[in-house]
């Protein structure tokens, strides 16, 4: 009878904290296509969409209910099956990474604590590299299953470019690994909130400026949008796609924005963590929910240098690209984990 | 070569320098400016709520004027017809008759006057050729509509209302107070 005793209250607290996270997800991402537009009209001298809604605010869903009222088409030639699979593999890529990231401390409800993190795997960010690397799935097959030569060009693009910038990425984080000594997200955190620690940035700047570039790199923006370059490959990837399954591809973009400055928040920026203020001192909701804050302000400063970087930075050529991510970010990735291994190293044995 | 303009730029074929190979400063310069634009003024106008002020040699669309009594000023000669580079303008003439005085200033008048207005390029030649003031161009640019046959404008279009008969019309029409292109929709869904 024991293995059917089923503890029903973590279900459903999973469960509400999955839905909360996932229409937290869509919806920022809902918005970032909103913010997106008026960045780059700001940063253009223009206003950007300001009919629907006061400011604009109704856009997002004037574009949501235009592609989906728009007609499917399905290319002759295409791979029915695949050519469906592909944007839902972008998106289902791009949602599942938010799984093991640490929202806030806990809540403490009715006696019972209740984390805000969907799964503490103590190996958080192994599994992020897994779910991050999926992404690159929805792109090979959507651009594999259009039958369009220039589809699949940029599917390769897209392949060879998250392949290599995944390494320098990986390395980057090793550096970090080797300072926290976990790869829990939630003990990372806790180890930068820790009184006499400071945020992962101080110690791992470099670290940090490859892996924002190998994220860029990751996510498909600007300067490292090559699978989508409208210019020479006309949309690249999705350029069969019609209707919310264009939507999708589109959407899932935004969607592994959010989510990518989530990690670089956690990883380097100190988490829930507000800084200069002893978070134990308060009620643990209420140091739940100022947590909450705390990250959705640093998530948002990412978001926003996203865009900042794509109304600036023009794209790079293939060979461009390719010769960053091997020559340049690799060798200096390499690099700072070598030294980061020695000043440890030192360190211990002084 | 000698530069007609001092705007010329040499472009810059030197080597790159250790500081533009890193690439990291140069992209904050990048930045930097277009965070500057960010909290720029805006150029956009909001067009139909917010009209741009146009100089007072704006070339819009064609009124054909009358004097202070009422009267049309054009006596159809021809001479816009003839001036007009597009070959937008038509007209035909037709004598006065007694009793007319009031409508008409000269002994001849133009009975069908009609411009073109998909072909017309608002040059403004028209305006010089025409030896009595008769046509001259207003602050109003072209309406959208949703018919060919409608932008060839007739008398009744171009001709400005009666300042005798309909006084705040012809002050309306004088081109201060213009029709756009968003009341001329509001008014086709009446």
């Amino acid at each position: 009878m024991t293995l059917l005793a089923f503890d029903w209250a973590l279900f459903i607290e999973k469960l509400v904290l999955i839905a909360v996270v996932i229409f937290g997800s869509l919806g920022i991402a809902l918005y970032s296509t909103w913010a997106e537009r008026k960045v780059a009209a700001f940063m253009q001298d223009r206003i950007g969409p300001n009919r629907a809604g006061p400011l604009g605010l109704l856009q997002p869903f004037a574009d949501g209910a235009k592609l989906i009222f728009k007609e499917e088409i399905i290319p002759n030639s295409a791979n029915k099956w695949l050519f469906i699979l592909g944007p839902g593999m972008a998106m289902t890529a791009a949602l599942i990474t938010s799984a093991v990231i640490p929202w806030s401390s806990h809540l403490e409800i009715a006696g019972r604590i209740m984390p805000l993190q969907v799964a503490d795997v103590n190996i958080g960010i192994l599994y992020i590299f897994g779910a991050v690397s999926l992404g690159v799935y929805g792109i090979m097959i959507g651009g594999w299953a259009s039958n369009n030569k220039f589809s699949l060009l940029a599917a390769l693009r897209g392949a060879s470019q998250a392949i290599s910038y995944e390494l320098a990425m990986g390395i980057a984080l090793i550096a970090l690994l080797m300072l926290t000594g976990t790869l829990s997200l939630k003990e990372i955190v806790e180890q930068q909130m820790a009184p006499g620690h400071y945020w992962n940035i101080v110690y791992q700047p470099l670290g940090f400026l490859i892996f924002i570039v190998c994220i860029f790199a990751e996510c498909n923006r600007t300067p490292f949008d090559l699978s989508e370059a409208e210019n020479e490959l006309n949309m690249g990837y999705h350029q069969e796609y019609s209707s919310m399954k264009l939507g999708f591809y589109l959407f899932a973009e935004y969607v592994n924005m959010f989510v990518a400055s989530a990690v670089m928040a956690t990883l380097y920026f100190g988490g829930y963590d507000v800084p200069f203020l002893n978070e134990s001192l308060l009620s643990p909701n209420v140091a739940a929910l100022v947590g909450i804050i705390a990250l959705m302000v640093k998530i948002v400063i990412f978001i926003f240098i996203f865009m900042w970087v794509r109304w600036t930075i023009p794209r790079f050529r293939y060979d461009q690209l390719m010769e960053l991510g091997w020559k340049k970010l690799l060798p200096l990735a390499l690099a700072n984990m070598l030294i980061t291994a020695i000043v440890i190293l030192w360190l211990q044995h002084k | 070569m000698q530069s007609l303009t001092n705007r010329k730029i040499d472009v810059n074929r030197s080597p790159m320098t250790f500081a533009e190979k890193i690439y990291i400063p140069e992209i904050a310069r990048g930045m930097a400016i277009t965070l500057k634009h960010f909290f720029k003024k805006k150029a956009t106008y909001s067009f139909p709520e917010q009209k741009r002020p146009f100089s007072s040699v704006f070339r819009g669309l064609h009124v054909l004027n009358r004097d202070e009594q009422g009267r049309e000023r054009c006596t159809a000669c021809g001479l816009c017809a003839v001036a007009c580079p597009a070959e937008a303008i038509t007209m035909e003439a037709a004598e006065r008759l007694p009793g007319e005085e009031n409508l008409y200033r000269e002994e001849k008048y133009a009975a069908r006057y009609e411009i073109n207005m998909l072909r017309c390029i608002f040059c403004g030649l028209c305006e010089e050729a025409c030896p009595k003031d008769a046509i001259y161009l207003s602050e109003t640019y072209t309406p959208a509509d949703f018919a060919r046959k409608k932008f060839v404008y007739g008398k009744p279009d171009l001709l400005i209302p009666n300042p005798v008969t309909e006084p705040e019309a012809y002050q309306k029409a004088l081109g201060r107070n213009v029709e756009t292109t968003a009341e001329a929709f509001e008014k086709l869904k009446k």
